[in-house]
């Protein structure tokens, strides 16, 4: 069957399961859009293509399927930068698909040529420049599979438009011949033995559960060892949703802005047990001091990550759900009650100092808003986030109990996320409850996308925590600048009037007692709605580990009088 | 100290950048890095030498970034096994006929040739080990070099010995190479 290059990409689309797509048209990528017409793949018309990549980001985080964005050549392609840097800073799968000029044209910096495999080379896990219409089956199958396969990330195909018009004979390829990419997935036996030597004499041992635990669906594995082995639970920003919160087990967050038991119980322990998770600098402080007395245990499937930041004494290379099924038949049961007192010892001492038993002094806590809409939505809700104070909150607060609910812009700390992950979240769970908690900087960077979600009838709730300010910056300089405020103090729109120019029902909140009226309002009423709540401009998200500071050595939140 | 890597690598556009890339990316010096052709035409083969300070700890971390490009076939580091390893050198030497007779002396320690004369210079070929050129270059330095250029170092392990490969690589058959990776102290 002879097909021209921009219908091939449709019919491997369509066979890769693709439902939806996130784009922006422009004159590189004309001839697949009009072959668009043909297939059954809806198209969400962006603002802006940051928001398409934002949102197949966030339908991938969602569904764990593959999500994709299309962009034009030059601009359109650069537009989407950010949003692949923060698909591959989180290994997020997202098949990114762009226009080029024609083949015979490029090098001669033709009217919208931009060099764009060259720009995204080192923010994708694998990229392609496609000139001609029969590489196209090929590109794309290998595309989905290198972006779902081993640690997923942002794969970009750049099509040339030579390639889109041409025809050729079309063969979907059975199978991908990648010589160099077959990710390792188990781990060896003798290696598993040392591992569990170590936990057999650990007495204070600790999982730290990342991203990778979701990534591999390896909840149920995690719950099953840390039962068996009576091991507590804390998780990396991305990891949170693994774990259930209310499981005896869970510590909650780690890191800089962590639970600080949970980061005395690193620090004290004496076997880490690292769950597909990278030692980012956000949760490790200081390596120098990092946890000093625990052997640590780490299963990953990148072993580019094994020994980068921190020394493994057992590293497994694998994939985590099966390197635990692996691990957890050779560990006997262990209960570890002095341990769990101890670590028990700490979370009483912050209790005490909670942001949570604050009487009600007439002004809103972000802590306290996403406690409200926690309660308000059974914690069942699909959360996501901007990048800042508001985002630390919401992962102190909203206490997940099950995965692909929380999604925030991690490694990238990517301000706009919040908006645009919603839509396509949504995209992936339409019966579904989606909030987005942004700030009101975050906000502003991605809000022409309110008219996306109108158009769309994307059932999002957008919860705009504003203080007026910048507020994570102004956190950093108030605590490690002398408090001079340089650059953090914001002038914000009207956001209700911003929301109903983009025919979004929006309502302002400025007293504790209307919040509870104003998050059921916005759950009853069909389709994406803002609620802007006017927020204590000056408060600080506590504990916090300062950068460059050992893990213990936080900085808590003052005990109120 | 440096490192010696052989790196198989899919024949296809755009790799040799990737590769190159990816040094700069990590914040790793290449010290030398030759690219060339194998007995397969879709696989190229290349020999990079590496600054790599921290020693085992680098050289993993080289070799599993290494893989992480989909390209990359297999990699090696050859550092600590027998292998032997060339360079070679065109150096063009400023010299009339009256010292002529002195470049062909030194040459034929050296095992080079010279393979042009021109009236006012000459050019000379050497291959060997890095060492053995750079101490030519310096005996030919007085009599004034005035190009140089030089292929990189290539490199081939002796018998049908590998190298050392850290990372449990394509595959994933190479279990007892994670075992290393285990061994490797920080």
């Amino acid at each position: 069957m002879k097909l021209k290059g921009a219908e091939i990409v449709w019919e491997c689309l369509v066979r890769e399961g693709v439902e939806v797509v996130f784009g922006y048209p422009g004159g590189a990528n004309m001839p697949i859009y009009d072959a668009m017409l043909n297939y059954p793949v809806h198209h969400v018309l962006v603002r802006h293509e940051q928001g398409a990549a934002h949102m197949a980001d966030g339908y991938a985080r969602a569904s764990g399927k593959v999500g994709v964005a299309m962009a034009t050549s030059g601009p359109g392609a650069t537009n989407l930068v950010t949003g692949i840097c923060t698909a591959m800073m989180d290994s997020v799968p997202v098949v990114f698909i762009t226009g080029q000029v024609a083949a015979h044209l490029i090098g001669g910096d033709a009217f919208q040529e931009t060099d764009v495999t060259g720009i995204t080379l080192p923010i994708t896990k694998h990229n392609y420049l496609v000139t001609r219409a029969d590489e196209i089956a090929e590109v794309i199958r290998e595309a989905f599979y290198i972006a779902r396969s081993g640690r997923p990330g942002p794969v970009l195909i750049d099509i040339c438009k030579n390639a889109q018009i041409e025809q050729t004979e079309f063969v979907y390829p059975e199978d991908v011949k990648l010589p160099g990419y077959q990710p390792v997935t188990h781990s060896p036996r003798n290696l598993l033995d040392q591992a569990v030597k170590l936990i057999e004499k650990a007495k204070k041992p600790i999982i730290l559960c990342g991203h990778g635990v979701i990534m591999s669906k390896a909840e149920e594995e995690l719950m099953q060892f840390a039962v068996k082995t009576q091991t507590p639970v804390t998780s990396t920003l991305l990891g949170l949703g693994a774990f259930p919160a209310s499981h005896p087990l869970s510590l909650g967050m780690m890191g800089m802005h962590g639970e600080a038991y949970a980061n005395m119980a690193i620090q004290n322990s004496d076997l880490i047990l690292a769950f597909g998770m990278r030692f980012d600098d956000r949760v490790t402080g200081t390596l120098k001091t990092y946890a000093p007395a625990a052997k640590k245990i780490h299963i990953e499937i990148d072993p580019s990550e094994l020994h980068k930041n921190v020394y493994a004494d057992v590293p497994l290379v694998g994939d985590l759900q099966t390197v635990l099924r692996d691990l957890i038949p050779l560990v006997d049961e262990y209960d570890h009650d002095e341990w769990l007192e101890e670590i028990h010892g700490w979370k009483n001492e912050v209790d005490s100092r909670s942001i949570m038993n604050w009487e009600n002094d007439g002004k809103l806590q972000v802590a306290h808003l996403v406690a409200d809409i926690w309660k308000a939505t059974g914690g069942g809700a699909i959360v996501t986030t901007d990048v800042g104070q508001h985002q630390m909150w919401a992962a102190q607060y909203y206490f997940l109990e099950k995965p692909n609910r929380w999604i925030t812009s991690g490694g990238a700390g990517t301000m706009g996320f919040g908006l645009p992950s919603a839509i396509g979240a949504w995209f992936a769970h339409k019966d579904q409850e989606i909030w987005a908690i942004a700030g009101d900087g975050g906000f502003q960077m991605t809000a022409a996308e309110l008219t996306t979600a109108v158009q769309e009838g994307a059932n999002v709730k957008v919860a705009i925590m504003n203080n007026n300010f910048l507020g994570m910056v102004r956190q950093w300089q108030e605590f490690f600048f002398e408090k001079r405020y340089s650059a953090v103090n914001m002038l914000t729109p009207d956001f209700v009037k911003l929301a109903e120019a983009h025919r979004v029902p929006a309502r302002l909140v400025t007293k504790r007692e209307e919040v509870n009226d104003a998050i059921e309002w916005a759950r009853k009423t069909e389709g994406p709605v803002v609620l802007e709540f006017r927020v204590e401009q000056e408060e600080a998200v506590y504990p916090m580990v300062p950068q460059g500071a050992a893990l213990h050595e936080m900085i808590r939140r003052p005990v109120k009088a | 100290m440096n490192h010696t890597f052989i790196a198989l690598v899919e024949n296809k556009p755009g790799v040799l950048n990737r590769v190159a890339s990816l040094f700069r990316r990590r914040n790793f010096n290449i010290e030398s890095l030759a690219v060339g052709r194998t007995e397969s035409p879709e696989v190229s083969r290349m020999t990079v030498v590496v600054d790599c300070p921290n020693g085992d700890v680098d050289a993993h971390k080289i070799e599993a970034n290494l893989y992480k490009l989909v390209n990359v076939i297999d990699v090696q580091d050859v550092t600590h096994q027998p292998s032997v390893t060339r360079d070679l050198a065109l150096i063009k030497v400023k010299v009339g006929p009256e010292r002529r007779a002195e470049v062909n002396g030194l040459a034929e320690i050296f095992r080079a040739r010279i393979v042009d004369v021109a009236a006012d210079a000459v050019i000379v070929e050497i291959t060997g080990t890095e060492d053995k050129i750079e101490g030519m270059i310096e005996l030919l330095r007085p009599l004034g070099i005035v190009e140089m250029v030089r292929t990189g170092q290539v490199s081939m392990t002796r018998g049908v010995n590998d190298g050392v490969r850290r990372v449990p690589g394509v595959n994933g058959h190479r279990y007892e190479d994670v075992a290393e990776l285990a061994e490797m102290t920080p």
